[in-house]
């Protein structure tokens, strides 16, 4: 099934991963400067704002699902917006989802930065704005490996996407949501395929960035 | 014209650690000045404060008879670090990053690179990643890229600690070679033969007071301090 050419197969695996990107994409707008304010900078409060969030990090999908439920559905605050039962609505419930934990690893990382780095940017002239972009430039493959991760949460959520997109064939079914529904009709076989194809994607996507951080790190040649 | 450095009755403390104690001192360009001490004396924090990177307790210090803030501090003083730093990128963008916030053009911050590369050994080290080189490269780039921006006043934290024969020698060269300008060179040692070599004029610095200032001449042959003394006979402890 898995290299049969399936059309609904096919279109199953853009609609998980069109949501996802979109959500990931979208949690980032926010989250990047949520996680730089918390990381960068101190304020009263700051610790209670980063226990709420370190917090959300497992917030579970299917209660999640039911509060976006509510707001999106008829009676809802955003009911007139129509995104209940379509992949935009998913999109964002993923967005909320993801947030928490783009931006709790990014303040870490952030936070944890050298502080001498901060040091060397002041002592060769630059202002607070520039150390802070130094800062953030030194930590931009934490953040990338946050949104990675925040990727694979979302990809692999079910609650959201079952309960905001209602798992309509052809319009908001997702892998989750057909790998739960082919395993309450007993096919195991076509919800063995579709977690496969679920997990390939994820892998793949965590071992092209882990690559490239490789090569990354890897030492220039010596002249001798 | 040559710049001249004031500290005025300079205090610093941490919690209830006094760090810097009534700290009084003169330097004109064209000099440099060995700061000598055990460890904790307060020697780090002396540069730091004068480097802009710590805020003082108490007290001023003036440029050229004006009174400075540490932002103004920053913008002529540059420090190297005890402990290199280096962002993660390649030597050359760690050796302009300080000159593209001054606005240089890259032609010319490519000229002065290789230049100051060839000064401290290294050279044709521009596309290697700084942080991949050895602690002796890492020190030589490090004072390069302080001598890049060319500052009124450049401090330096113990600049040859830790490091081979060879490496040293190298960068108590560009050091001496640097010191023939207008500004002013502050370096923290521990190494007396090496204050010896490079000092106009020694201080030392103990429990965060200043103990005695002195030509190394006279600081070697005849301290007028019994701690001075005790230090250079290796009697003095923390």
């Amino acid at each position: 099934m898995i290299f049969s050419g399936n059309n609904e197969v096919y279109s199953t695996v853009y609609r998980s991963l069109y949501v996802t990107c979109l959500g990931t994409l979208l949690s980032c707008l926010w989250s990047i400067p949520i996680a730089t304010v918390l990381g960068l900078y101190s304020f009263p409060g700051k610790w209670l704002i980063k226990g709420i969030f370190n917090s959300l990090i497992g917030i579970p999908t299917v209660a999640l699902g039911l509060l976006l439920y509510l707001f999106m559905s008829h009676q809802g605050e955003f009911g007139s917006l129509h995104l209940l039962y379509t992949l935009n609505g998913i999109a964002i419930g993923q967005s909320i989802l993801v947030t928490p934990l783009i931006v709790s690893f990014t303040a870490s990382a952030l936070g944890a930065a050298d502080v001498q780095l901060r040091d060397l940017a002041k002592t060769l002239g630059a202002s607070s704005f520039r150390c802070n972009l130094a800062i953030m430039r030194e930590t931009v493959w934490s953040t990338v490996l946050a949104v990675s991760a925040a990727f694979n949460r979302g990809f692999g959520e079910l609650g959201v996407a079952m309960i905001v997109g209602g798992n309509l064939f052809q319009e908001t079914r997702v892998l989750t949501t057909s790998i739960a529904l082919e395993t309450n009709l007993g096919s195991f076989d076509v919800a063995m395929a579709y977690a496969i194809i679920l997990m390939a994607i994820v892998l793949t996507i965590t071992l092209a960035i882990n690559l490239v951080e490789r090569l990354r790190q890897e030492e220039m040649p010596r002249k001798k | 014209m040559e710049v001249r450095l004031q500290l005025k009755n300079v205090e610093k403390s941490y919690g209830s650690v006094k760090a810097l104690e009534n700290i009084n001192l003169e330097i004109v360009g064209g000099k440099t000045i060995t700061l000598l001490g055990t460890n904790g004396a307060g020697k780090t924090t002396l540069l730091r404060i004068i480097a802009g990177l710590e805020k003082r307790d108490k007290g001023s210090i003036l440029l050229d008879g004006k009174g400075t803030n540490g932002k103004q501090l920053r913008q002529i003083a540059t420090l190297v670090f005890q402990k290199t730093v280096m962002f993660n990128r390649s030597v050359y963008s760690n050796l302009a990053y300080g000159l593209k916030i001054r606005g240089k053009k890259d032609t010319e911050i490519k000229e002065e690179i290789a230049r100051e590369l060839h000064a401290v050994g290294l050279r044709n080290f521009e596309k290697r990643k700084a942080r991949k080189t050895s602690g002796g490269e890492q020190q030589r780039i490090a004072l390069a890229r302080a001598f890049l921006l060319n500052p009124q006043i450049l401090l330096l934290d113990e600049p040859t600690a830790h490091l081979d024969p060879y490496s040293a020698t190298i960068i108590e060269r560009a050091i001496m070679s640097r010191t023939k300008g207008k500004g002013i060179v502050i370096l923290a040692t521990h190494n007396l033969s090496q204050a010896k070599r490079l000092a106009d004029y020694v201080v030392h610095i103990y429990g965060g007071k200043i103990v005695e200032i002195a030509t190394p001449e006279e600081f070697f042959n005849n301290p007028r301090s019994e701690m001075t003394r005790k230090f250079i006979n290796g009697e003095l402890d923390y």
